[in-house]
């Protein structure tokens, strides 16, 4: 009983095979769109590395990279055995390449459809990347002398002013940690005494934030330095202050553009798998009738595609049959010389 | 005296016509191009249209746009009267056409090399607009509160913190304006009251600049308050002192910008006033010889192809007699007159 059996007159073989190389070429397109996603969401994530501490997100784009050249030579493949298939001479060559060509057809799209769940999952793999990377981040502010970390200012406040945001969590990430470095503080003076020995480390820490914090939407010139205080600026409340720094801490801002590139992507790739699987179903339908046909006497008659020769359950057990048969090799071939050395004995 | 004279056979003429037919619509893409590039530069100066005092740079990406257009306009004529050109039949409708067609085109195509002149010959008043706009927008920054200008802060700041400059001219010009509004200061304090008694206008000016000024690649925290007094900073000179806030004014960064944007267009304009250009020329000789093919009763006997029938110095006087007439009626008038008295006496 075969499944979703069609009738395949041979005008409508033409139409298919004429159809489904057209449909092969969109694939092709499809393939290298994805190819791009791919390239894209890489350069994304590797524009913003230095603030995330290890690389597992990349797992995503590089599927979609891997998947994208792979699936645009398949479609070629199929576009070929399409063309030659209308030709009885030249098809026999790619009947034995199809079944292992169907199996690398749904290999690529089980990859796809698995590369946007793990944009979901990996969600918080990148949010915890991200809170480790910020904090390095933050912690290495100052040390624009050190090599390796010279650049983290420069990152950090580019990072900030294009994102619009300050900190890791918030603005008062910043109070915690010692941002202006020694080279540029006067340890003569009363102040900067102070405040290091106010504090078991000995780090000069203040209620201050970078400028790259500041909001340029604010009507207020911004106010960088003795943010808790509310003597120390005419007419400020912290309490109730929103617009004079950016409220969201890098990390959200951070995670939810991530986000939101994978969202928009997402549909693409649907669109995408949808493609190729009615590219491997019209190339299934296409071989089985141009199988039927060559069986015929007129190979100009109607003949019929099929997707499975038998049931999904009968097909299944058949391939266990034969996988398991393939594994048990010599214990049947132990059998069979036992059964032929009884036979003799009993006969 | 024909003006660059080509001999057409049969062949050279088909050969012409086909050729002609690929290039118009090349050319027409180019006009597509050109249309786009002008709107591309009109979008780009108005984004920073409230940094500007007047519009009159605002002409060129206006001529190109409609050049774009013009050349859409003059290459499918072009490809249609190519198309008919070989066909002696239908050849003869365009014949009344073509002599205004060919004068309305070269307006146009010469409006392309106008706009590029244009773009370079209008520097200065792009640097004059511009050095109004920033001045008002430094004075204005501090009016938050003032309807109309409410947004010079962040127009500003956002500027300022993009193209990474400071000020109109350089950092100074802060140093002039008060830009910290007046809702902002305690006048009960000491230091804003002789701050405002300094000065004849009572504005608190400060040697400070807004945040937007900062560089991020500075190596240490920014210094944006007196930054004229080394002694108010550890280990600070500001007569050295080079990567804290940008150096750059923003008048000469975007005037900069413009230009760059403008030197790139100007170059594509060019070269699709080439290639229209040599529509033009192409359609001319394949006009002139099929024309020439008209009546013979062989259709396939060489011709000849010229650009203009008379010399370039016969023509321009043909078109300037008229004007000439209507300008300066008695003079002519007069020479007959005094012509025909000098040959009777004779």
């Amino acid at each position: 009983m075969a499944l979703l059996k069609m009738k395949f007159p041979l005008q409508r073989r033409v139409r298919l095979a004429q159809g489904l190389w057209l449909l092969s070429w969109v694939a092709v397109m499809c393939g290298a769109f994805t190819f791009c996603l791919g390239i894209y969401l890489k350069t994304e994530l590797l524009r913003r590395a230095e603030v995330m501490d290890n690389s597992e997100i990349h797992v995503v784009p590089n599927i979609l990279i891997l998947v994208g050249i792979a699936s645009i030579g398949t479609n070629m493949f199929a576009g070929r055995v399409c063309q030659d298939s209308l030709d009885p001479a030249r098809f026999p060559r790619w009947k034995p390449l199809l079944l292992p060509w169907m199996a690398v057809a749904l290999l690529l799209c089980a990859l796809l459809i698995a590369s946007v769940v793990l944009s979901y999952c990996l969600q918080g793999s990148l949010e915890e990347s991200l809170k480790v990377g910020l904090r390095n981040g933050i912690r290495f502010y100052r040390d624009t002398d050190v090599p390796g970390r010279c650049f983290q200012k420069e990152t950090i406040d580019r990072l900030q002013m294009e994102l619009r945001c300050c900190g890791n969590n918030n603005h008062r990430d910043w109070f915690e940690v010692q941002w202006i470095s020694n080279r540029y503080l006067d340890f003569t003076s009363k102040e900067v005494k102070d405040r290091v020995r106010s504090n078991v480390d000995g780090r000069y820490l203040l209620d201050g934030v970078p400028f790259s914090c500041c909001n340029p939407s604010s009507p207020r010139p911004c106010l960088q330095q003795h943010l808790l205080d509310n003597k120390a600026h005419f007419n400020y409340e912290h309490q109730s202050e929103e617009l004079n720094l950016y409220n969201r801490g890098c990390r959200k801002a951070l995670v939810d553009y991530y986000m939101g590139l994978m969202n928009t992507i997402g549909p693409g790739i649907l669109s995408v798998i949808s493609m190729q699987l009615s590219v491997m179903v019209s190339l299934r339908y296409l071989q089985t009738a141009m199988e039927g046909a060559e069986a015929l006497e007129n190979p100009e008659d109607e003949s019929e595609g099929y997707i499975l020769e038998k049931g999904i359950y009968e097909t299944v057990a058949e391939a266990k049959a034969t996988t398991l048969s393939f594994f048990k090799f010599g214990t049947v071939e132990a059998e069979t010389t036992d059964a032929e050395k009884a036979a003799p004995e009993s006969g | 005296m024909v003006l660059m004279k080509m001999k057409f056979p049969a062949e050279k003429r088909v050969r012409l016509a086909q050729g002609l037919w690929l290039l118009s619509w090349t050319a027409t893409m180019a006009g597509a191009l050109t249309f786009c590039l002008g709107c591309l530069l009109k979008t780009e100066l108005r984004r920073r249209a409230e940094v500007m005092d007047n519009t009159e740079i605002h002409c060129v990406p206006h001529t190109l746009m409609v050049v774009g257009i013009a050349s859409l306009g003059i290459n499918y004529f072009a490809g249609r009267i190519c198309q008919d050109a070989l066909d002696p039949g239908r050849f003869p409708r365009w014949k009344g056409f073509l002599n205004p067609y060919f004068k309305v085109s070269l307006f146009f195509t010469s409006l392309m090399l106008l706009a590029v002149i244009m773009s370079y010959a209008m520097k200065g008043s792009l640097e004059a607009s511009l050095k109004i706009g920033l001045k008002n927008g430094i004075r204005f920054y501090k009016d938050t509160d003032t309807p109309g200008r409410c947004f010079q802060k962040q127009t500003i700041d956002r500027l300022q913190m993009e193209f990474q400059c400071c000020g109109n001219t350089d950092f100074r010009d802060w140093f002039e304006v008060q830009w910290i509004s007046n809702r902002y200061l305690d006048f009960s304090t000491k230091e804003v009251k002789d701050r405002i008694k300094s000065n004849v206008d009572g504005r608190y000016l400060v040697d400070s600049v807004p945040f937007s000024c900062c560089n991020p690649s500075s190596p240490r925290p920014c210094i944006q308050d007196q930054l004229t007094n080394n002694s108010a900073h550890y280990n600070y000179e500001h007569q050295t002192e080079e990567l804290n806030i940008f150096v750059h004014g923003c008048r000469e960064t975007l005037v900069k910008y413009y230009m760059g944007l403008m030197n790139t267009i100007g170059a594509v304009v060019l070269s699709v006033f080439l290639v229209q250009g040599s529509v033009l020329v192409s359609l001319r000789y394949l006009q002139t010889s099929m024309e020439a093919v008209a009546g013979q009763e062989n259709a396939e006997i060489e011709t000849e192809g010229y650009l203009l029938e008379k010399s370039v110095k016969e023509t321009v006087m043909e078109y300037l007699d008229p004007v000439l007439k209507i300008i300066m009626p008695n003079q002519v008038a007069s020479s007959d007159e005094g012509a025909e008295a000098g040959n009777p006496a004779s």
